[in-house]
């Protein structure tokens, strides 16, 4: 769940495949490397592009459907790029219990994207999630790195517009 | 110290029109904490070491923020920033170490400080608004035994000569003048039971993993710590990671295993730093690698990050996660202990549970056997979330009631609203009404009722609450979070949420009954047919709510 995305500018593609290739080289002596080398990837390169699953499972010597198969079951992995900055809100019952639903319907009105979904200027996304562990300061809402607490909707439009 | 210790932030006091909050856990007028002759008076001291909670909860309302402008006006005070003490309604929270002990201030704006400063906060000054007195006097603090939480909020969480100075270490260096098989017996006779939601004796499994044959064993612990409502194992491992660290080590004596990893989930990302370099100097220090503490026994242990999947909490899943593949329930047997990560014999425990055995082995097992009820020995980590008033952990010894738990620890609810409803044990644990909060926290009780006390937490909700658009939260989640191996729970949460969709907007009421009979054949379904508990386990807030709030159910 990497926030702050350079894929902006998006690598060319045989670089990106190079530097794929060497992270997860870089990894592959852990036992059960995949998942850290996943990380790895989304964390420099913003997201796991279905080139990327063909470069890794050669590295491991697995199938492509293997790879493609744990890339499709984990939330965190992204197929492509997000915006610039990721918002994410708690939707667990926790932050339920102090209004998290009436907050993500303000800031899918405020932004006009549903879950999942990035700005047409391509600023914002917009994610759901459950549960932050900070579910005695509900609700809470992830802006960018930051975790904020007892996020009201006022409070909310001041996050999104120093999202930059 | 006068009572305008009061918070002063509205949210984070039961609103006026709040039943009063019970004098025994708040510091109410004349329970005051500290008696004010045994304070100093403002200015008689020089400023020493300032205490700023660096938990991330502490942090999402402003504690670097708090931190940063005390060092900005007041260079000579040194700051430490420790984990939280639980009381969370009061971050970001001040404390000054004076002769008497730590004196508080919370909750305390980074835009109050100033001020506060001005005031004689940094002397450890009662008469300022904010004051909240001897931290470990507080009737909420004092009320509780603290035996896993011991350190957290008090130790600078990555700091080896703070964990020494406080107990660190004993534990590991007791049991490595024992065989393991006499640390398995000690677990075993502490009584400990998994504190990740089953409650499987902690012993017990340690026996069976000791017993297998193979050339290489693990010890996993389990930090995914999926259920909302639930902090203790972030809050453990942002604010004393060295226990857990410690804990493990002593795990992978008692049964010989050679590594170990920490699933930690990735919503997490403060606990993976202060773990990832906790683990550092453990090892720096000898505490991990080939020669631990001289003994010649070698563990060495790394930090895995999930990848936002609830699932992976169950252990089989977490073993698949862990091994680089979906997370995809395994069906037992074999256990985990006798086949388990890379078909090795392994241990798989929750952060308390772990985080518990230094203690355990320091002091003795008996003295923690001698805490609790029942069968449900030792104290347990509940945590206060939601829709309450003094959110935060409170760690006391299994027995404690509901009702003393939400009412006197948590003061009700923070809308200042009824209480109408509280759900315990996570996603799958059941809802319960206010009748009944004279249930106490014991794992045979709880089944009893039809409940589970689960990983401790506690959510609160008020009157406003709809108790079927939450029953319909909980198939949602299920759908969402399922694994899909088992059709029962892949097809039935779906089904469930479409029935109760079927239930609320049927305005004529023509169907309800039969829907209903449906929901509860579905119920069962999903309870008898699901391959783990996250099927298996869904229909208990569904049937709960539909229980004891049938009323929510009449579009
Ligand atoms: C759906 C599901 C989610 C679970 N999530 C967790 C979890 O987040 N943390 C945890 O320790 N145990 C979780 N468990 C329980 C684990 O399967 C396992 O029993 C536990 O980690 C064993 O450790 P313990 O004996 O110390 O409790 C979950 C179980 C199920 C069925
Ligand atoms: S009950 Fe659900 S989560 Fe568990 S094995 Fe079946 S499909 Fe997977
Ligand atoms: S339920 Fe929202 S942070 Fe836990």
């Amino acid at each position: 769940m990497t926030s702050e995305v350079v894929a902006a500018a998006p690598v060319p593609v045989p670089g990106r495949a190079q530097r794929v290739r060497e992270l997860a080289l870089a990894r592959q002596d852990l036992r059960g490397p995949l998942i850290p080398i996943l990380h790895a990837v989304q964390e420099e390169l913003g997201y796991v592009a279905p080139a990327d699953v063909a470069v890794l499972a050669d590295v491991l010597n697995l199938s492509v459907a293997e790879v493609h198969g744990v890339v499709t079951f984990y939330k965190d992995f992204r197929r492509t790029p997000a915006g610039r900055t990721t918002v994410t809100i708690c939707q667990a019952e926790a932050c339920r219990s102090v209004g998290a639903v009436a907050l993500a319907a303000h800031a899918q009105a405020t932004t006009g994207c549903g879950f999942g979904e990035t700005t047409a200027d391509n600023r914002l996304t917009l994610e759901q999630t459950y549960c932050f562990g900070n579910c005695a300061l509900g609700p809470a809402v992830q802006v960018g790195d930051k975790l904020h607490g007892r996020v009201t909707p006022t409070r909310l439009d001041a996050l999104l517009g120093d999202a930059r | 110290m006068t009572h305008d210790a009061e918070p002063a932030d509205p949210s984070s006091t039961p609103a006026p029109g709040t039943r009063p909050a019970d004098p025994s856990s708040t510091p109410a007028p004349g329970t005051r904490p500290a008696d004010p002759s045994s304070t100093p008076a403002p200015g008689t001291r020089p400023a020493g070491r300032v205490f700023v909670s660096c938990d991330s909860a502490a942090r999402s309302v402003g504690a670097d923020e708090v931190a940063e402008r005390i060092a900005a006006q007041a260079a000579e005070v040194e700051i430490v920033r420790t984990g939280s003490r639980g009381m969370l309604w009061l971050e970001p929270m001040v404390e000054v170490e004076t002769p008497e002990g730590r004196v508080g201030y919370g909750p305390v704006a980074p835009e109050d400080v100033d001020g506060l400063i001005a005031a004689g906060m940094l002397t450890g000054s009662p008469s300022i608004a904010g004051c909240l007195g001897l931290v470990d006097e507080l009737p909420w603090m004092a009320k509780q035994q603290r035996v896993t939480f011991a350190r957290v909020g008090v130790v600078d969480p990555i700091s080896t000569t703070d964990y020494v100075a406080h107990g660190g270490m004993k534990g590991l260096r007791a049991a490595l003048e024992l065989p393991p098989a006499e640390v398995v017996e000690a677990v075993v006779e502490s009584g400990l039971r998994g504190r990740g939601g089953a409650g499987f004796p902690t012993g017990i499994k340690w026996r069976t993993v000791l017993g297998a044959e193979a050339d290489l064993k693990f010890v996993c612990c389990n930090a995914d710590e999926g259920d909302s409502g639930t902090f203790a194992d972030r809050m453990l491992i942002e604010g004393d990671p060295f226990t857990l660290i410690e804990g493990m080590t002593i795990a992978a004596y008692a049964v010989g295993a050679a590594e170990g990893y920490v699933y930690l989930r990735s919503e997490y990302p403060d606990a993976v730093a202060t773990l990832t370099t906790a683990i550092e100097r453990a090892r720096a220090e000898g505490w991990l690698g080939p020669d631990i503490l001289g003994s010649g026994f070698g563990f060495d242990l790394q930090v895995r990050v999930g990848a936002g999947a609830y699932i992976c909490g169950e252990e089989t899943s977490m073993l698949e996660s862990l091994e680089g593949k979906r997370g995809m329930v395994r069906s037992k047997p074999p256990i985990p202990a006798l086949q388990g990560l890379f078909g090795r014999p392994t241990v798989v425990n929750n952060v308390l549970s772990l985080a518990t055995i230094p203690a355990i082995l320091a002091d003795g097992a008996v003295k923690y056997a001698a805490y609790g009820t029942g069968r449900s020995l030792g104290t347990s980590v509940f945590q206060l979330g939601g829709n309450v008033a003094r959110g935060g952990i409170v760690e006391t010894a299994f027995g404690i009631t509901l009702g003393e738990l939400v009412n006197d620890f948590g003061g009700g609810t923070a809308s200042g609203r009824p209480v109408r409803a509280v759900q315990v044990g996570g996603p799958l644990g059941a809802y319960l009404p206010v009748e009944q909060f004279g249930l106490p926290m014991d794992y045979e009780a709880f089944a009893a009722a039809g409940a589970m006390v689960g990983h401790g937490g506690i959510v609160v909700f008020d009157d406003t609450v709809d108790m079927a658009a939450m029953a319909r939260f909980a198939f949602e989640f299920c759908a969402a979070e399922s694994c899909g191996k088992c059709t029962p729970c892949r097809v039935g949460a779906v089904r469930g949420v479409e029935t109760i969709d079927r239930i609320m907007t049927d305005t004529a009421g023509s169907d309800r009954a039969r829907n209903l009979v449906l929901l509860d054949d579905l119920c069962e379904l999903m309870t008898d047919g699901s391959l783990c508990a996250m099927g298996g386990l869904t229909p208990m807030p569904v049937r709960s709510a539909v229980r004891h709030f049938g009323e929510d159910f009449h579009a």
